[in-house]
């Protein structure tokens, strides 16, 4: 310990200068260093997880168009349109929508309409609902057993797309009425900017 | 915080294996020096949350002791803190990096606690009352030790309201859903799990002591 001590840099002004910026240096360049690192297998990871996402939500297809932005209603967010095709022709259309109506803020889905406009299934990218409550909603829309909770092959033309206890048509998950409204918020709200620009966004004849 | 400074010349093998067992019980960040409290509560709504923060942070403290005692002697006191934080604050973002590249869902589901790591009073206080006072190989000891002991409590913590709360354990079901208590996933549960862990631990060092 006691030789420890001695050996210690005095606080003068260069030496604190030297010290602080030796360390902020060091930092600097193996964060850099770290960074390049990883950037490949982050942004792989990321596309993968989209990737997986879109093909478990849309019917069969063989090709995907360029994704494409488009404004939400009221202006400052973007949903982004990922079209499929099948042999050139349009099966569908993954949507990456949100809601920051969630019980913790921000959600993340990618939703799958079909080229009739019906809703053919979905993904929870992205939510900091409470495990066991609100995070059901990654299985609990989708059960094809239970009809009242299942938005699958149905569009918010057909169906009211609020929750029973609000007069609408879909069941919402036990004890998560909030995180059940935010999902159901995403959803239209990606049918809605769908229906909208639909021609556009299909592009009709697959180019 | 009370910190065994050791004599720089003569460990031996049981202190050696005293600085790297008392973060389990006898110094446990959690459950008696109760540090950390915020990623404690917020992270162990299930176990594998808990062990990923818990290994997430062991790393963080194992590295920054090692460097903090490797670099004390070249650190002028008046800037020791916030050299010390710069350090911290490069390891947590390297974990956090590695973790979004290879661990994505794991990544995701910690989200903010990860960088909050930084602000972690048990990494900067072993940096401060440990790393900064001993030598390497004590520090890299004390680093694991209490980085397993954080991630000890972490995964009993989570264990605990994952199986009370979601009847699972590491997502695997032990018993129907339909008797679970669903408060103990919530943030009340956290309080109540981890205060009686805290008096069963006490009451343990409390018997050990006696002897």
């Amino acid at each position: 310990m006691e030789e420890d001590n001695m050996a210690k840099r005095e606080s003068t002004f260069l030496n604190m200068f030297l010290a602080l910026f030796a360390v902020t240096f060091i930092a600097a360049f193996t964060l850099g260093f770290v960074y390049e690192l990883t950037k490949d297998a982050i942004d792989n990871s990321k596309i993968k997880a989209q990737n997986e996402a879109i093909s478990k939500i849309l019917p069969e297809f063989d090709r995907l168009g360029d994704p494409l932005k488009v404004p939400d209603e009221s202006g400052s967010d973007t949903l982004e349109f990922f079209p499929a095709y099948k042999n050139d022709k349009f099966v569908g259309v993954a949507v990456k929508t949100f809601s920051k109506k969630g019980f913790s803020g921000f959600i993340s889905i990618m939703a799958g309409i079909d080229n009739s406009g019906n809703f053919s299934g979905y993904q929870v990218l992205e939510h900091a609902e409470t495990p066991g409550l609100g995070s059901k909603m990654e299985s609990w829309f989708s059960n094809t057993e239970k009809s009242g909770q299942c938005i699958i092959g149905k569009n918010p033309g057909s169906h009211q797309f609020v929750v029973t206890k609000d007069g609408g048509d879909i069941d919402a998950i036990t004890a998560s009425t909030i995180s059940s409204r935010a999902f159901l918020d995403a959803l239209v709200k990606a049918y809605n900017v769908y229906k909208e620009k639909e021609n556009e966004i299909s592009g009709i004849t697959g180019e | 915080m009370k910190s065994p400074v050791l004599p720089g010349n003569n460990l031996d093998v049981m202190d050696h294996w005293k600085n790297f067992s008392k973060g389990f019980i006898k110094e446990n960040p959690v459950f008696v020096l109760l540090l950390g409290m915020c990623p404690t509560l917020g992270v162990t709504s299930s176990a594998i949350n808990g062990l990923g923060m818990g290994l997430a942070t062991t790393f963080v403290l194992l590295m920054s002791n090692i460097v903090v005692s490797l670099i004390k002697n070249l650190i002028p006191d008046k800037v020791r803190i916030p050299s010390f934080i710069v350090i911290i604050a490069t390891f947590v973002t390297v974990v956090q990096l590695i973790m979004e590249a290879y661990v994505p869902a794991l990544y995701e589901s910690l989200g903010l606690f990860i960088p909050l790591i930084v602000v972690n009073c048990i990494v900067l206080g072993r940096a401060e009352a440990f790393a900064s006072k001993n030598k390497i190989f004590s520090s890299a000891l004390d680093g694991l030790g209490i980085g397993l002991g954080f991630c000890f409590a972490l995964v009993l913590l989570g264990g605990i309201r994952e199986l009370l709360g979601s009847g699972k354990i590491f997502d695997i079901t032990v018993y129907p859903e339909s008797y679970v208590t669903l408060l103990f996933v919530l943030a009340p549960g956290a309080f109540i799990v981890l205060g009686y862990l805290i008096a069963v631990i006490n009451l343990i060092n409390k018997e050990k002591g006696k002897k």
